[in-house]
Formats: C-alpha cells, sequence, structure tokens
C-alpha cells in the first residue's frame, strides 16, 4: 500500500475540507467561544457531522457505522485543526467509539445509535494528575450488590459536563501499578454521587474535574470483561492519540500557512518580510517538520489499520513529532507576525492555545518519546 | 495469491538462491561497496558473481525498462524488491553515480543510441562515473561556472569542443572512467550558456590530484582540463540547455544524500548504545541525558522513515511536488550528522581511537567527520532552504 491518501481517503479529504472551511471554520470557534458557551462546542454542528458520515468512520458496518479506520478519522481531524473546528468529534467518535468496539451489544446498542445520530456526546476520564499517567490509575471500583461503586477523581475530562456518558478508567483488583486489574465502565451523566466540576481551558474548550464519590453502576456498564480493561483502554488510547496527531498535524499545518501568507503581505523595510532569508530558513525548516510529522502520523494511520506489530511504536513516534513539529509552528508563527501575532484580533494565537492542550492530550511529547525508548529496551 | 503476492514470492527465492552469505553481512564502509569500472578491483568472488547474477537479470536498475539493462518493474514491484532485499540483509550489488544520478538524467533527455549505448553499461556496472559541476569559484552558486568548451568543426576528426578549465571537489575523479561535466558554451547567458557533457578520464588533456579530507582519506580531487576534445555526440541535452539536465540530476543526487537520513536501517539508535553505556536497575541507559537525546532522535529517525517512504511513493505517483527533495536532502543529512554525534558522544574515548585495530582503523571518529559533508555535498542545506522557501513556499525574493 503506498504511502499516500488513496482515491476514496482523497475523496473525504476534499469533503472534510470543504465543510470544516463552509461550516466550522476560526469564526465559528471564535462565535461560541465569545458567547461564553458552556458547552464550548455547538449541538448543530455535531448533527451535521453525523450527516456527513464522520461520526461513523469508525463504527463497524454491523453497527450500522461505515466501518473504516484510523486514516480516514485523521482525515477528517486534520481538517479539524486547521479550522480549529469545536466538536466532540476525537473523544466521541474517534476515542471512544474505539472503547465502545469492544462493548457487548446492549452497551453498543445504548450508545452507538446516538453517536451515529449526532446526538449523543462522550467523555474519557482516564487522567487523575495533571499529568498523563495511565498505568498509574488509582480509582477503584468495589463489587457492590449487582455491580460496582467507584471512588476517586478524575481530572482533564473534555467535555465531561457536556456528555451523556463517561468512560470511566477504575481499578477493580491489584493495586496501581499493575498491568491486570482494571476494567472500563460507562457512566451515565446523571449516576448519583457524581460531582461533575466545569472547567475553560485554555483553548476555550471545557474540560471537568469530576469526582466519584461511591457512584453505583450496574454490571451492564461494565466495557469488555471486568478485569481486563488493559486492553479496552488500550485501544481508547491508541485512537485517542493517533487522533490528536492527526490534529496536531492540522492545527501546525494551519499555523503555517497563515504565516507564510502572512510573510508575503506584511511590508517592512520597504519589502515583504518574506523576502528576508532569515525567516525564509526558519519557514522552510518548519515546513520539513510538518510535513515529516504528516509522514509519520500516516504511517501510523496505515500500520494501525492493517494491524501490524509495529503499529504501537509508530503511535508514539507519531503523537511526539506532531507535538514537537505543531509547537514549532505556533512558535514561530506568532514570533513571525511581530505584535499582531500577540493580538485576539489574528488567528495564529488561538492556534498556539490549541495546540498547546493537545499535546497534553493523551500523553506529551516527552510521555511518548519516553515510550520509544522503552520500547527498544533501553 | 495476488500477483504482487505471486511476484514477492519468486523474488524472496531468487535472492535466497542467488546472494551469496558473504553480501548478506552488512557493508562496512566504502571498501565493501561495489563500485563497478574499468578498473575496479573486486574484493571477493562473491562480490563478482553477485554483480553478475544481478546484472543478468535487471536487478542492478530494477525500475529501468528492460531495453537499458533493467528489469522493468513498476514502481510497487520496485518497492517490494527493495524491502526483501533488506528483509534477507542482501548487499547492492553495485554503488554507483551511473545509477543514483547520470542514468535518471539519460531516461529523460538522452537520446535513443545514448540510452541504449550508455545505460546498458551503467547498468552492468562497466563505466564507473564521477560528477564535474564544482569550481573553485562556483561552489553554492553553480550556475557561474567558468569551465569553457569551444566548438570546433573539423571536418576530416569531426566536430567537437575543446574544453579548458578546473573543477574541484570531483568524487572519485582518480578513480572514474568517465565525467558528467558542465561546460560553459556561451559567455554571454548565465542559465542558457551551459553544456552537459560526456567524456572519458582518459582523454588526452584530462588530469586529476588527490585531496585530503579531515577524515584522512582522499575521496575526491581536483580535475583539470587542458584542450581537451570532446566529439559533438558527446552532448546530453540541447546545446547550451545543459541547465536543465544539470538541475534534473541534482535531484536525484539529492533524493540518494537524502537517503543517509535512513542509517542501516536498524530501528533504533537508542538500543544500539546499550552495550557502549550499560543499563541502570531500571533497564534504562545509564546515562539519562544522553538517553533523552537519543530517544529523541529515535523519534525523529522513525519519523523521517516514514518521510523518505512517502515521498518514493508519492515521486513513483507523480505526486510529489518536484522541489521536494530539496526537503529530503536538508532533513536527511541534518539527521545524520545528528546519528554520528551521539555516536561520538555514546562511544566516550574509544571512540577517539584513529588507529587502533579495536576501532577498525577509527570508524567512527572517521565516519562522523565524514557526515559533516553531507549537508554541503549536493547543494548545501543553506541552499536547500533557499530553495524551499522559493520553489516550494513561494516566499519573495530579496
Ligand atoms: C505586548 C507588546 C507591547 C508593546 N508595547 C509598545 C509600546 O509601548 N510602544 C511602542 O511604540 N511599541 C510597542 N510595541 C510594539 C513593538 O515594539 C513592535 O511590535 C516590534 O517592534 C515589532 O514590530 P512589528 O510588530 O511591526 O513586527 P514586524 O516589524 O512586522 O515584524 C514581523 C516579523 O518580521 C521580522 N522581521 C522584520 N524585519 C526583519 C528583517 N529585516 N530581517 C529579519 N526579520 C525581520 C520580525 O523579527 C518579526 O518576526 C509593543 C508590542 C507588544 C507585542
Ligand atoms: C564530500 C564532498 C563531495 C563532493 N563531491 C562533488 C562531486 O563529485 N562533484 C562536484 O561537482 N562537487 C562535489 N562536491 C562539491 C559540493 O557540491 C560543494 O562543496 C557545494 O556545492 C558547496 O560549495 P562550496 O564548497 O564552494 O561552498 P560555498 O558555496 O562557498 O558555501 C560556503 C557557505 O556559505 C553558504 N552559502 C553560500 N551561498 C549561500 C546563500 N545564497 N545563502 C545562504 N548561505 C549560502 C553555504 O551554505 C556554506 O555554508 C563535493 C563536496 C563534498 C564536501
Amino acid at each position: 500500500m503506498p504511502l499516500f491518501l488513496d482515491d476514496d481517503q482523497s475523496m473525504l479529504q476534499d469533503s472534510a475540507r470543504e465543510f470544516m472551511k463552509a461550516e466550522g471554520s476560526v469564526s465559528h470557534f471564535r462565535e461560541f467561544r465569545d458567547k461564553n458557551c458552556k458547552d464550548g462546542f455547538s449541538h448543530g454542528l455535531w448533527k451535521q457531522f453525523a450527516e456527513m458520515g464522520f461520526t461513523g468512520i469508525l463504527v463497524s458496518e454491523d453497527d450500522g457505522g461505515l466501518g473504516l479506520g484510523h486514516v480516514e478519522a485523521g482525515v477528517v481531524l486534520e481538517q479539524i485543526g486547521r479550522n480549529l473546528t469545536p466538536s466532540p468529534f476525537l473523544t466521541t467518535a474517534v476515542a471512544g467509539v474505539a472503547a465502545l468496539s469492544h462493548a457487548d451489544a446492549e452497551l453498543k446498542g445504548q450508545y452507538l445509535p446516538g453517536i451515529l445520530s449526532g446526538d449523543t456526546v462522550l467523555g474519557l476520564a482516564i487522567d487523575e494528575k495533571s499529568k498523563h499517567r495511565p498505568d498509574q490509575i488509582a480509582m477503584t471500583a468495589e463489587r457492590s450488590g449487582n455491580g460496582f461503586k467507584l471512588t476517586g477523581r478524575k481530572q482533564f475530562v473534555i467535555h465531561g459536563a457536556s456528555a451523556d456518558m463517561l468512560i470511566v478508567a477504575a481499578r477493580t483488583s491489584g493495586s496501581t501499578g499493575d498491568a491486570d486489574g482494571l476494567t472500563l465502565f460507562a457512566v451515565p451523566k446523571d449516576a448519583a454521587n457524581m460531582d461533575v466540576n466545569p472547567v475553560r481551558l485554555v483553548d476555550s474548550a471545557v474540560a471537568a474535574h469530576v469526582k466519584f464519590d461511591g457512584v453505583e453502576v450496574n454490571a451492564d456498564s461494565v466495557i469488555g470483561e471486568v478485569d481486563q480493561g488493559g486492553e479496552v483502554l488500550g485501544a481508547l488510547l491508541t485512537a485517542g492519540r493517533i487522533g490528536s496527531a492527526s490534529e496536531m498535524v492540522g492545527v501546525g499545518g494551519g499555523a503555517m500557512d497563515i504565516t507564510v501568507d502572512y510573510l508575503k503581505e506584511r511590508k517592512q523595510f520597504g519589502s515583504p518580510i518574506g523576502s528576508f532569508q532569515a525567516l525564509q530558513h526558519r519557514a522552510a525548516h518548519l515546513y520539513s517538520e510538518m510535513e515529516i510529522a504528516g509522514a509519520a502520523v500516516l504511517k501510523a494511520g496505515q500500520l494501525l489499520d492493517a494491524g501490524a506489530d509495529n503499529a504501537a511504536l509508530y503511535v508514539h513516534v507519531a503523537k511526539a513529532k506532531a507535538s514537537k513539529a505543531a509547537n514549532l509552528a505556533v512558535r514561530e508563527g506568532v514570533q513571525m507576525h511581530g505584535g499582531v501575532g500577540m493580538t485576539d484580533e489574528y488567528d495564529i494565537g488561538l492556534y498556539m492555545k490549541r495546540d498547546r492542550a493537545l499535546s497534553e492530550f493523551l500523553g506529551d511529547a516527552n510521555y511518548h518519546t519516553n515510550k520509544v525508548a522503552e520500547l527498544h529496551g533501553y | 495469491m495476488s500477483d504482487l503476492e505471486q511476484f514477492k514470492t519468486e523474488i524472496r527465492s531468487w535472492l535466497e538462491e542467488n546472494c551469496p552469505p558473504e553480501m548478506r553481512k552488512p557493508v562496512r564502509g566504502d571498501e565493501d561497496m561495489c563500485w563497478g569500472g574499468r578498473n575496479f578491483e573486486f574484493q571477493s568472488e562473491a562480490q563478482k558473481l553477485w554483480l553478475e547474477r544481478c546484472a543478468a537479470k535487471g536487478y542492478t536498475v530494477p525500475d529501468w525498462p528492460k531495453e537499458y539493462g533493467g528489469a522493468g518493474m513498476s514502481p510497487a514491484e520496485t518497492k517490494i524488491f527493495r524491502r526483501e532485499m533488506a528483509k534477507l540483509g542482501c548487499r547492492s550489488p553495485l554503488s554507483s553515480f551511473g545509477i543514483w544520478m547520470l542514468g535518471p538524467a539519460l531516461l529523460k533527455f538522452g537520446t535513443e543510441e545514448q540510452k541504449v549505448h550508455y545505460l546498458n553499461q551503467i547498468a552492468r556496472g562497466e563505466i564507473r562515473w564521477c560528477q564535474g559541476y564544482s569550481e573553485p569559484g562556483s561552489g553554492s552558486d553553480l550556475v557561474s561556472l567558468q569551465t569553457f568548451g569551444e566548438e570546433v568543426s573539423d571536418p576530416v576528426g569531426g566536430d567537437h569542443w575543446v574544453v579548458n578549465g578546473q573543477k574541484v571537489w570531483t568524487s572519485y575523479a582518480d578513480k572514474a572512467d568517465w565525467i558528467f561535466c558542465l561546460v560553459r558554451t556561451d559567455k554571454e547567458d548565465k542559465y542558457r550558456g551551459i553544456s552537459f557533457l560526456l567524456f572519458d578520464m582518459e582523454t588526452p588533456g584530462v588530469s586529476t590530484k588527490p585531496i585530503k579530507l579531515i577524515s584522512g582519506s582522499s575521496p575526491f580531487c581536483e580535475t583539470f582540463f587542458d584542450d581537451v576534445k570532446v566529439p559533438k555526440d558527446q552532448i546530453v541535452g540541447e546545446l547550451n540547455r545543459g541547465w536543465d539536465v544539470a538541475k534534473y540530476l541534482l535531484g536525484h543526487e539529492r533524493e540518494m544524500i537524502s537517503g543517509g537520513g535512513l542509517g542501516d536501517g536498524s530501528p533504533s539508535l537508542g538500543a544500539k548504545m546499550t552495550g557502549a553505556i550499560g543499563l541502570n536497575g531500571l533497564g534504562m541507559l545509564d546515562d539519562q541525558i544522553l538517553r533523552s537525546e537519543l530517544a529523541q532522535f529515535d523519534v525523529d529517525a522513525l519519523a523521517f522513515r516514514a518521510m523518505a517512504e512517502k515521498f518514493m511513493d508519492e515521486m513513483k505517483a507523480g505526486k510529489s511536488h518536484p522541489a521536494q527533495p530539496n526537503m529530503m536532502k536538508y532533513a536527511g543529512t541534518e539527521l545524520n550528522k545528528q546519528r554520528h554525534e551521539l555516536v561520538m558522544s555514546a562511544g566516550g574515548s574509544d571512540a577517539l581511537e584513529w588507529e587502533s585495530e579495536a576501532s577498525r582503523g577509527g570508524k567512527k571518529p572517521r565516519e562522523w567527520l565524514r557526515t559533516k559533508a553531507n549537508s554541503i555535498e549536493g547543494g548545501t542545506s543553506e541552499i536547500m532552504l533557499n530553495v524551499i522557501s522559493k520553489r516550494i513556499l513561494e516566499l519573495p525574493d530579496g
């Protein structure tokens, strides 16, 4: 399989590009930010995502979806990144669906139709501290009656306060750090003893701190098998990581493009600033880094979709490289804009903020770089 | 089984049967490579046999057409062929500027006669080529070159050029049989005054003088032309349009040099350094800062490997930007330089040994120094960045 988009994927890219530009552009983002929307995204746009078929990309055909792969999800996410489109696509239709694909028919029947129709939103309750450490999950789920009782805290639950259901990772046996003994739960938003406290983030998304004070769930809410949640969590994390890497390729690419345009427009010393070699070389280096990041992300997506052995390695590479490259893009972008780069009026600063949040999502560049070392035995 | 799977099986079994075991050991350096040519001395019978077997099947240039000595493989087949070679650890049967640089230019600009004549010889490893581009006053600003070819009409001996001038940094000029050379044929027009000539290094008036490098070896020369007669049919492309050929060839040269970014193909530099540095109780390299540098390098190297694959696939499908080889060269050579900085760092004082047996004649420091040329030869990194900013980002001229 050649390492570029095939014809169907290119068509999807065209339609995602047009759609985001028309319906989910930066001005749409600004509108929702400025009215201080409690969700941070438009439910109307989420419905439109569904009409476009985007929400069913990773849902299997048996479950009524399109049964496509991470490459296709990435194609849509890249356009989301370029336009800073606010939506629950990454948490719900990518990471959430990856977890639900391990659920039994009943649980799937409860949530997938709503995702396919653009009515349902999911939140991911994984992190418990300020850094992503999924191997240190301490939250507990004790057996209680026919079900379980969840106790602990989660944070950085994006769309947590708008979500119809939270996917919660908790320990059902063993102790913190053990590979086995985790279980994933689908916890409905109206569960008792659950305190959801939304906070706005630097990129205007709304994330929640969630306190579980003996939240009772029944046994049917277990996603996959009890104590075997590691596999489900792995699928969720993989999808979320490659997805956020794809989105960052869009964020970095978008930031680079508006910066290069600005270099052609802005004149100082009687010439466009883009004619100064000091800036040309930095822009060219940035181009090179963004191209490489894009290739790494596509490679990881293809390997995942093919079920290849080294897919896991490449997902870490992709998230680390995309973080580094997009981060360079936004930093160079603001600098090369000069004073206006600091203003709210220009878009470049918005890209910088989104990049910051995405790099932190499900592990930053350091986290994934460290994994690359671990996987190679050093 | 699909056609491609069938193909893969056939290639695999051919390689298993025909690639001698000695040719499946990693190449240790230039001295292990087969360069071909009139004066080449094979290091082993196996090396000779491997070249002959591959040449007979067109496998030295698998994607060239059969009539020019290739195997006529499609892009997908070529990719499979190279992967199977890599899986079995087969050495490249032939390393050659003819294959990497001149061949592609001849395929695009050569006459049918030239293609049949030169390409078949290149494919069989019969002629070793060198590149006469740079001059003492014309490095990055190559188009300012001064070596001059005067047209002489000669009804008896045949029309020809008389070439005078000097080239420099001509890699392997003292070992090469022929040169592809940029020669000014019109002093009035800078760009449209250069012609692309081919001639035998044994032609009277050609002389070479080796230059010693910081790595200790002398792979390149000053090359002098003193009234060198070059017959009229040894021009590639049109008269005074050699710059087009030169640029096209540079694209292939840059692509080839960028391949250094892939290293020896092993998946992790960090993993290779565990022997030298050792692991601590937690199973981590016993130098936290170096570990993190190596891990970041591995991320960059694996990402670059994906880029190299994507670039090749896009190029074969005609989807890549024509200036993309410049980006590949920039990124690949900077990466390779960094790789060797890390190897030196991890090697400590062992890596300083220049001549000992343990250091295999100072392999590490010599390679480290040689890689510094990667971002100079074939166009410097700064020139690559200039080209990217002008041709890809379309930034305005200064
Ligand atoms: C927070 C803040 C507070 C400020 N406060 C004040 C204040 O109190 N009073 C005041 O007068 N000004 C103030 N300024 C303005 C500040 O001095 C200018 O923003 C600054 O001089 C840059 O000019 P510019 O914004 O027009 O950018 P530009 O000059 O347009 O530069 C854009 C980019 O091009 C680069 N560039 C420009 N020329 C060249 C060149 N020849 N070679 C290479 N690169 C080049 C720049 O480095 C920059 O990266 C403030 C700015 C900010 C952001
Ligand atoms: C190992 C090796 C093998 C080689 N083999 C061959 C060969 O076989 N045949 C052949 O013809 N040549 C060969 N070369 C020559 C090579 O192509 C030149 O060295 C190269 O093009 C640079 O030219 P220069 O050395 O004159 O450096 P210069 O052009 O003098 O450059 C000096 C410095 O200035 C920078 N610079 C120059 N112009 C600009 C600009 N416009 N903007 C910004 N920075 C600039 C350069 O990047 C460099 O850092 C080889 C070189 C090496 C090192």
